[in-house]
């Protein structure tokens, strides 16, 4: 299987805490591998070590074979590796529709467009459905600051997910979203990646979601990782019980 | 259907009133009206802005530039034909804002109004102290240029109304269009998240360029348009004050439409005409009462007056009803 992403020894620190600690991890195709850990463990940081929002102090990053070590977050994203975060980062003057559509026309390299308009039919065309699969039927007109949080989450997501990455990092994506509704957000985001084979990579605090969604699960503490399983063999195993888990 | 029809007759209806106007105004108001109408380019340049959150407090450096490029294409290139002038104004502004834009892009905030007032300020100590050059504060004087070869004559006011009127209708329709591109679009996705503009794979330092290179281009046009008009330019076109009334007007106007700085700007002539006949002395006090007034209780404008009585039917850019 092919490696989209290869961690080689990233060593990153805030102060005294360290956030990557000589850090390696493969990342095949097509896999959806979970990130778990507590606070401060480095998940977040892991994210934008490989997005170039931060430099590691040692190690490097290889995507698809290229090194992007030290490359700005606009060229790892050009590359194809595209992120959601955890707070949902959006553009909360513009619609839901015009949010994706300007999506669109960066990835296609149409942001230098002063004359040709935004909506242009066959960009609708292609928002449309793209974010009817993330759930957005009828709102397409409203304003995101009027959008609930599941609502900006699943946006989120889907404006990362409108690059045509062929790495999506997400980063916590039901933080924030009430119980009730974090199933569903994750159905629907889980079935999106699955339809379109793309290779993620998700931080997730909650258990329930990494042990229903992942196939792969690495467990992050200090800036190390500490297991690599398969959610089933690792839940099963005593020792990430209590340290994840918390049981006693 | 309907809603072209809808988009294009407000603009058709302001056309037609504005082009009647010199026949039902005196020539006083006649020459107030485009003075305001060439400054409402200006303020368009400085709203463009705004939409990125950026302040220019420095836009006189544009509205002098394009002045005194017509002045020196007069005198050096025996340029007469406004036509030429312009393009010439257009040129030469464009290029400053193309300069100065690799530099400013880097900017925000308080940052960049202040490198904005510097360069303003330079351009102004440098009109006033080159005197063998700009005559400096006696200014320099501009002979009414021919309009397409004809010579206006005694009908100058009317003659450079029209042109201006023309002129304001074409960078209206080119700024409408630009808002409502990927490029105008991106004005608005760097003000509300940077960090999501770099995720996506867009450049926010070359979005602000390029809208600041629009900024720089009305502001040059606009000063050009004046000069036309006044016939004499002076270094406080440069001055800092003189950008102050640019920002005070596109608070006054409002920036969700392109017609707000339109407004903001006629309004903003027409007050400080009748505030120095009433009170010579204290004229000033009645336009900070009135922004005082904006901005306690029209934060986002006159322009949003209209909005509030649902005069506008259609959407005059695409993202102006939010």
């Amino acid at each position: 299987m092919d490696v989209v992403l290869e961690a080689v020894g990233l060593a990153k620190s805030f102060g005294a805490v360290k956030a990557a600690d000589d850090l390696s991890v493969k990342v095949h195709a097509g896999q959806i591998v979970g990130i778990v850990g507590p606070n401060g463990s480095g998940k977040t940081t892991f994210l934008n070590l490989v997005t170039g929002y931060v430099s590691p102090a040692r190690g490097r990053i290889y995507y698809l074979g290229q090194d992007i070590t030290g490359l700005h977050p606009r060229q790892v994203t050009r590359l194809g590796v595209a992120r959601s975060f955890q707070i949902p980062q959006l553009y909360t003057s513009l619609t839901v529709q015009e949010n994706m559509l300007l999506a669109l026309a960066i990835r296609s390299g149409h942001e230098g467009d002063v004359w040709l308009p935004l909506e242009t039919p066959s960009r609708l065309d292609e928002a449309r459905p793209l974010l009817e699969k993330f759930g957005f039927g009828d709102e397409t007109g409203l304003a995101v600051s009027t959008l609930p949080e599941g609502g900006r989450k699943l946006l989120d997501v889907a404006l990362s997910f409108a690059l045509g990455p062929r790495l999506l990092l997400l980063d916590e994506p039901t933080s924030g979203v009430s119980v009730a509704d974090k199933f569903r957000v994750m159905d629907t985001l889980i079935a999106v990646i699955r339809e379109s084979g793309v290779t993620s990579v998700f931080v997730e605090h909650d258990m329930d979601v990494v042990q229903r969604y992942a196939e792969r699960v690495l467990v992050f503490s200090e800036g190390k990782i500490i297991a690599d399983d398969p959610p089933r063999a690792l839940f099963a195993d005593p020792v990430v019980r209590r340290y994840i888990l918390g049981e006693e | 259907m309907r809603r072209a029809l809808g988009g294009a007759a407000p603009w058709l209806s302001a056309l037609l009133v504005s082009a009647s106007l010199p026949r039902l105004l005196p020539d006083w108001l006649g020459f107030l009206l485009t003075v305001a109408l060439a400054k409402a380019l200006v303020v368009l340049g400085v709203a463009v802005l705004l939409r990125s959150n950026l302040v220019s407090f420095g836009h006189g450096l544009y509205f002098a530039t394009g002045a005194y490029a017509v002045a020196f294409a007069a005198r050096w290139l025996h340029l007469r034909e406004a036509v030429l002038l312009i393009l010439v104004t257009l040129l030469v502004s464009g290029a400053l804002a193309a300069v100065l834009g690799l530099f400013l892009a880097r900017y925000r905030g308080i940052f960049f109004g202040m490198l904005t007032l510097a360069f303003s300020m330079i351009l102004y100590s440098l009109l006033l102290k080159l005197y063998s050059l700009t005559g400096g504060t006696d200014g320099m004087v501009i002979a009414p240029p021919t309009i397409l070869g004809l010579s206006p004559g005694a009908q100058a006011t009317r003659a450079y109304y029209y042109l201006t009127l023309v002129c304001l209708a074409l960078a209206l329709i080119g700024t409408r269009r630009w808002l409502g591109s990927p490029v105008g679009f991106l004005a608005n996705a760097i003000r509300d998240n940077e960090i999501r503009v770099e995720y996506m794979g867009a450049s926010v330092r070359r979005g602000i360029y390029r809208t600041y290179l629009l900024s720089g281009l009305l502001g040059g046009l606009g000063g050009c348009l004046v000069a036309f008009t006044v016939g004499h330019i002076a270094p406080e076109f440069s001055y800092w004050t003189q950008s102050g009334d640019f920002v005070f007007v596109t608070v006054l106007g409002g920036y969700a439409s392109v017609f707000a700085p339109v407004v903001g700007s006629v309004v903003f002539e027409l007050v400080r005409n009748y505030a120095y006949a009433l009170s010579p002395y204290t004229w000033q006090m009645s336009l900070g009462v009135i922004l005082l007034f904006i901005i306690l209780f029209l934060p986002r404008g006159l322009w949003s007056l209209l909005e509030t009585f649902r005069v506008v039917s259609s959407p005059w850019t695409s993202s102006s009803k939010r």
